[in-house]
């Protein structure tokens, strides 16, 4: 099975499969957090670029309607969500330090060896396309999750939680030529509800901390001791505000 | 006669390389605001230098005027192993990518021992910075050359360009990675701006300028001319591996001039683009230089590794 003997969409999307998980490590590695934003934009461009090629060279209508989807949500709406955010924060000044940056580039391309690895077995019952989209979904999704454990920012934990999605629709687009129309439109609410939900949590962790780097959070352990005599079954870190407010009393 | 075709596209890689820097001087003009020198200026400049008395140090030994000759030479035999504008020719034929990057290792050793010869504080910190990148650098560079060696199954340039004109437009992953991994590469071992900064002197950032402080006259010369080839050199090399379409096949007049007309044309494409990079990015702090090799480098890794597990026939 050469690459060669693919026609010219299935190439496309194998390119651009290699382009999602490069803007996966873009993002492993940066630390400004606008910038993180705009490389999170370029992904979603990506996916709707593929949704695209899916959609012309499988001839499926509703992928279309998908494709538009995620440009209006994770193209457009999100990143402008976020950027809103990092802007009214005054976050997009911060250099965060990324402690050991040569280390976790070299995690995530283990990562990647990793999600081949697991997935090669599949290889015999279906086309090498499917592998290669698989694996790289698999390892946008694991890229995903080393950002957020790497990344102080709750901003940077909400991208990394958006790009593990947007690995999961680049499997479901390529591997099943597109869900059925209800999932996916159920799928892209979700996401809505999610960055709307988000935009609640920063909210309070912000006015409960006055950042957003949730390393702070730590520091309310000792708060949380004094506040958990008075409520037990509230822990600070869920709502620090509830036992800040009551120490200070 | 393909002998003498190969000595002439040598010939005219060692001619243009100052037009490609006055090209690239007079992008970034622009795009600062700035007025442009001439495009001619380069060879104006060699020109002058080549008139004016060497100053050479009582201590210096014959390291130190012997050095840009050889510079010079192994750049020049650097080139020769590149297809310009035709491939197939005896000089590309009896060497490969190795052998180049060789030459430029060599290249550089002598350029090192030549700021560590004259005993300035400034050439030792060149040399030593200078070497640090290029140990970083030249496994990234071979990373991404032997993805293209392993599509291939060569690592002759002229075989390998030849085997990518002959499969006609194949979208490969690695292919991607590859150009990435080696424009990362050709921007960090030109001495162009995130990691060097060729048009100043100021004394703590500069790399290669700190190496060839104490040349001048002729050896200043050969130098920059050096310098300039293997900017070229790199050009030519992204645009005739990822993009050789126009590049002659057979050695009739019309091949030929199409050929050269072709690559000059993306070269001038690639130098707009390296001016647009050099203007919007800025330089970056010495030890940040590994964080982007490494990045460099894990392109390579994974240009090879889409090679192997999605294009490879099993």
């Amino acid at each position: 099975m050469n690459i060669e003997l693919q026609d010219i969409y299935t190439q496309a999307i194998l390119s651009m499969a290699a382009l999602v998980g490069l803007t996966s490590f873009l993002m492993l590695g940066q630390s400004r957090l606008l910038r993180l934003i705009f490389v999170f934009a370029f992904q979603g461009l990506l996916l709707t670029m593929t949704t695209m090629v899916a959609a012309y060279s499988t001839d499926n209508q509703h992928l279309y309607i998908s494709a538009v989807l995620t440009l209006a949500l994770k193209v457009v709406f999100i990143p402008w969500m976020l950027r809103r955010e990092v802007l009214k924060m005054n976050l997009h000044r911060d250099i965060q330090a990324l402690s050991n940056q040569t280390t976790l580039m070299l995690g995530g391309a283990s990562l990647m060896v990793f999600s081949y690895y697991v997935l090669h077995p599949i290889v015999q019952t279906t086309s090498p396309v499917m592998l290669n989209a698989l694996a790289v979904s698999l390892s946008v999704v694991l890229l995903g999750m080393l950002l957020m454990i790497s990344h102080r920012q709750a901003i940077a934990h909400v991208v990394g939680f958006m790009s593990i999605e947007n690995g999961l629709f680049f499997a479901a687009i390529v591997a099943t030529n597109g869900m059925p129309m209800v999932v996916e439109l159920g799928v892209a609410f979700d996401v809505l509800v999610a960055a709307v939900l988000f935009g609640i949590f920063f909210f309070h962790i912000r006015t409960s901390i006055d950042s957003l780097d949730v390393d702070l959070l730590n520091r309310l352990h000792e708060v949380d001791e004094q506040g958990a005599r008075h409520d037990k079954n509230r822990s600070a870190v869920i709502n620090p505000h509830t036992a800040d407010y009551e120490v200070n009393r | 006669m393909n002998g003498l075709i190969a000595a002439i596209q040598t010939l005219l890689f060692v001619a243009l390389a100052p037009l490609l820097a006055g090209w690239l001087k007079v992008c970034k003009c622009r795009l600062q605001n700035r007025k442009a020198p001439p495009l001619l200026q380069p060879y104006r400049d060699l020109i002058k230098l080549t008139h004016k008395q060497p100053v050479v140090a009582g201590q210096a030994s014959w390291i130190f005027t012997k050095a840009p000759y050889i510079i010079f030479s192994a750049t020049m035999l650097a080139a020769s192993v590149v297809p310009l504008f035709a491939v197939d020719l005896p000089t590309s034929a009896s060497a490969d990518v190795i052998v180049m990057v060789g030459f430029f290792a060599f290249a550089r050793f002598f350029l090192a021992l030549a700021g560590l010869d004259i005993g300035t504080a400034f050439g030792g910190m060149g040399s030593s910075r200078e070497m640090t990148i290029s140990s970083l650098a030249e496994p990234a560079m071979l990373m991404a050359v032997f993805t293209l060696a392993m599509t291939a199954s060569t690592t002759n340039l002229s075989i390998a360009i030849t085997h990518v004109l002959n499969e006609g437009l194949v979208l490969r992953p690695s292919f991607l990675f590859a150009l990435f991994a080696l424009i990362l590469v050709a921007v960090a071992e030109t001495g162009r701006i995130p990691i060097d900064n060729p048009a100043t002197h100021l004394e703590l950032t500069m790399i290669h300028e700190a190496m060839i402080l104490e040349y001048s006259g002729r050896h200043l010369a050969l130098i920059e001319w050096a310098s300039q080839l293997k900017l070229m050199i790199y050009g030519v090399l992204i645009a005739n591996i990822f993009l050789p379409w126009g590049i002659a096949e057979n050695f009739s007049v019309e091949a030929l001039g199409y050929g050269l007309l072709a690559i000059l044309a993306k070269l001038a494409v690639l130098a707009v683009l390296l001016a647009l990079s050099e203007t919007l990015v800025a330089k970056m702090r010495l030890f940040r230089v590994q964080e982007y090799l490494s990045f460099a480098y894990l392109l390579g890794l994974l240009g090879m590794l889409s090679h192997i597990i999605l294009e490879a026939s099993r």
